[in-house]
């Protein structure tokens, strides 16, 4: 690499375009159309409205977020980054906005929305910083649902209130020896009269560092096999549960990855959540809901990355004209476009069958193969186009870049995702 | 100590580019994203917090247009007033809308609600009038305080700090009256997702001008209207005794 060459562009790049913080203002809404609302639709007699079209509730709220996350949040997210650590004021702001509870019953402080509206949320706040948007998305499409669906009276007292208001959840299944092969954990759960002594170790556990509960997944019979897996809820003070040093990861750094340590946990009977042995369907039926929101994730993380990078084309002039009316970058900007509206409709068309109670499956790992593929194209291209400043770390680009990488590995990496479609596919053609 | 009326309008919102019709009769606002004042934003923020202050009991939210500005009503809703009133004007009429108009509406709507307080943005960001709030006094025969950086009630007097060009000005009116929200007022708070389905069940009235016996006629024409000429480049002087000559040369001085 010829330095001094790289230290020259830059510089100029430096005089041309404007600076990280200026960036960020002026990423409002980059709709071209003005959003209609469901109730306008029906009012135009359109039965079947485009998958862009939002209830006035929807509407608002994604309205909401938007200026929350690129005013609020934006200023913290370089530092957080630098130095691998959610500030506790972002957390703080997610749970007062009401991020955190979207889904939650009033009646336990929670919003009382929908399913889509998660997905709104989690794609405006992955536009600015993905590593918010995993926290908000795990808290909301895996802690709070596994509750809310299987929660005894009591328990759903005792978390969801909490959830919506002032405490962060983790779901613990993947261990060092068993990730995409999920089933074979190892983490073991003792019977003893009225309470259960978990031993065992997981690993990656997002939110960790924050989290105040943990859902975690372990063995009652390793002799029935996966029929063994039992959901249990463990409180951060349990004594024997050890929160390891969190990863130094390539990106999502703000978010805590880390592993644990179950050192002869008593968890008593009444913190199983849901019935004993059906932990495996309840991790598999979470985790087909979670990977809409971790579509959702990457569509923003796409979005926002491209919203950053085409004012620069715009901006930066070459040979007496924009970069932007060359025609090669035209069509590679086209493309990347092209790519993304395609990602979003997947993402919103997957949520939507969801909320109608339709199959999704199969439509959910599309969603999230495609979304995290794109979003791996789409900031590959941003650094390009931004040239020798994209490469730099004064521009916000490089971020979206290092924190895609995760989207094709996290909740059921590419592989899975695909032969989980085979296998529908298949099915399909049964008769 | 009662009710406040806190005005909303609806505008081209202040990212947007803005472009003259090819037409010159005004500016382009179809399929063009509009949101809240950012000064009416101010000033509902005011009327909550003196809400929450517990000096006032209800707080309404008032916007004067086509059906379009519940969707302005509703963002106020959703910042914490408890109803809205949306006094429908569409057409040739709203094109035509200004000051004069709104103020008759408001100074209407503040006698049939009994309101203690009138509050409005200092000016919207589309026309820059700067006349609602002062119009809607005069009509009501209310005192006034324009520009406000800061509102402190008192009893039954209001003490108002005002951004004047000379500085700050302190005075002291009496209730009710009419009061204009200058940038410094405050930072408008962002409208929670509980506090967004709360205003799913929050009522808006709907009401015509004829209602409240004001007639929408204009007495001002939109004769053109242009961009502003594009900025020509700069010259660049070595010396002040070339600037001076400068100045000299093309007039200025």
């Amino acid at each position: 690499m010829a330095s001094p060459l790289i230290r020259c562009f830059s510089k100029v790049g430096r005089q041309v375009s404007r600076p990280w913080s200026v960036c960020q203002h002026g990423l409002r809404n980059r709709s071209t159309q003005p959003d209609m609302s469901a109730e306008q639709a029906a009012a135009l007699g359109v039965t079947y409205p485009p998958l862009q079209t939002y209830s006035e509730e929807e509407g608002m709220m994604r309205d909401a977020v938007n200026k929350f996350a690129q005013e609020r949040l934006a200023p913290f997210v370089s530092k957080m980054d630098e130095n691998s650590l959610m500030d506790p004021e972002v957390i703080k702001s997610l749970f007062e906005q009401g991020l955190m509870g979207i889904e939650i019953d009033p009646e336990y402080g929670g919003t009382g929305s929908t399913f889509f509206s998660s997905i709104l949320v989690i794609e405006e706040l992955a536009k600015v910083d993905a590593s918010v948007a995993v926290l908000c998305d795990i808290q909301n499409t895996l802690i709070n649902t596994l509750f809310t669906k299987l929660g005894t009276a009591a328990q759903k007292e005792r978390y969801l209130s909490r959830l919506s208001t002032d405490m962060v959840g983790s779901f613990c299944l993947s261990e060092a020896e068993s990730g995409s092969d999920a089933f074979s954990l190892k983490t073991r759960a003792d019977k003893h009269g009225d309470y259960y002594v978990i031993n065992g170790s997981k690993m990656w556990i997002s939110n960790a560092e924050q989290a105040g509960v943990f859902l975690v997944m372990a063995n009652v019979d390793p002799s029935a096999g996966h029929r063994g897996i039992t959901c249990f809820i463990v409180d951060r003070d349990t004594e024997g549960l050890q929160i390891g040093k969190k990863e130094n990861k390539l990106g999502l750094r703000a978010s805590s990855t880390c592993p644990l340590n179950l050192d002869n946990i008593k968890v008593p009977e009444k913190n199983v959540l849901g019935q004993i042995g059906h932990g495996y369907k309840y991790a598999i039926g979470m985790l087909n809901e979670g990977r809409i929101g971790i579509a959702a994730q990457m569509l923003g993380l796409a979005q926002g990355c491209f919203d950053q990078a085409v004012p620069y084309t715009r901006q930066r002039v070459q040979f007496g004209k924009r970069i932007f009316d060359f025609q090669a970058m035209q069509h590679q900007i086209a493309h990347v476009a092209t790519q993304i509206e395609a990602a979003r409709l997947l993402t919103y068309n997957a949520a939507r069958l969801k909320e109608a109670g339709r199959p999704f499956i199969k439509e959910a790992c599309m969603a999230k193969y495609f979304t995290s593929e794109v979003a791996t194209l789409t900031t590959s291209k941003c650094i390009e186009w931004m040239g020798g400043v994209g490469f730099t770390k004064d521009y916000p680009v490089e971020k979206y870049y290092r924190d895609c990488k995760i989207g094709t590995i996290y909740e059921g990496t590419t592989n899975i995702q695909l032969s989980t479609m085979a296998k529908f596919i298949d099915k399909e053609y049964d008769h | 100590m009662s009710r406040v009326l806190v005005g909303v309008k609806r505008v081209i919102d202040y990212a947007v580019k803005i472009r003259v019709k090819p037409d010159q009769s005004g500016v382009v606002t179809d399929g063009v994203k509009h949101s809240m004042n950012p000064f009416c934003e101010i000033a509902v923020e005011e009327a909550v917090k003196l809400k929450e202050k517990k000096f006032i009991k209800e707080v309404v939210a008032v916007s004067c247009g086509p059906s379009q500005v519940t969707e302005t009503i509703r963002t106020a809703l959703a910042m914490g007033c408890d109803r809205g009133i949306h006094v429908e004007v569409s057409g040739k009429d709203y094109e035509a809308m200004g000051p004069l108009q709104i103020s008759k509406i408001f100074a209407a709507l503040a006698k049939k609600e009994e309101a203690s307080l009138v509050i409005l943005g200092k000016q919207a960001i589309d026309d820059d009038c700067n006349q609602t709030g002062q119009m809607t006094a005069a009509l009501l025969d209310w005192p006034q305080g324009t520009f406000a950086s800061e509102v402190t009630i008192d009893g039954e007097t209001v003490k108002v700090v005002r951004e004047i060009d000379g500085g700050l000005e302190t005075i002291k009116i009496s209730m009710p009256a009419v009061l204009t929200a200058d940038l410094r007022l405050n930072t408008p708070r962002y409208a929670t997702l509980p506090n967004i389905m709360k205003a799913k069940k929050k009522k808006i009235a709907n009401m015509k001008p004829a209602d409240l016996g004001v007639d929408m006629v204009s007495r001002v024409e939109v004769l053109r209207v242009d961009e502003p000429p594009t900025r020509l480049a700069g010259v660049k002087v070595e010396t002040v005794d070339d600037l001076v000559a400068k100045l000299k040369a093309n007039g200025t001085i």
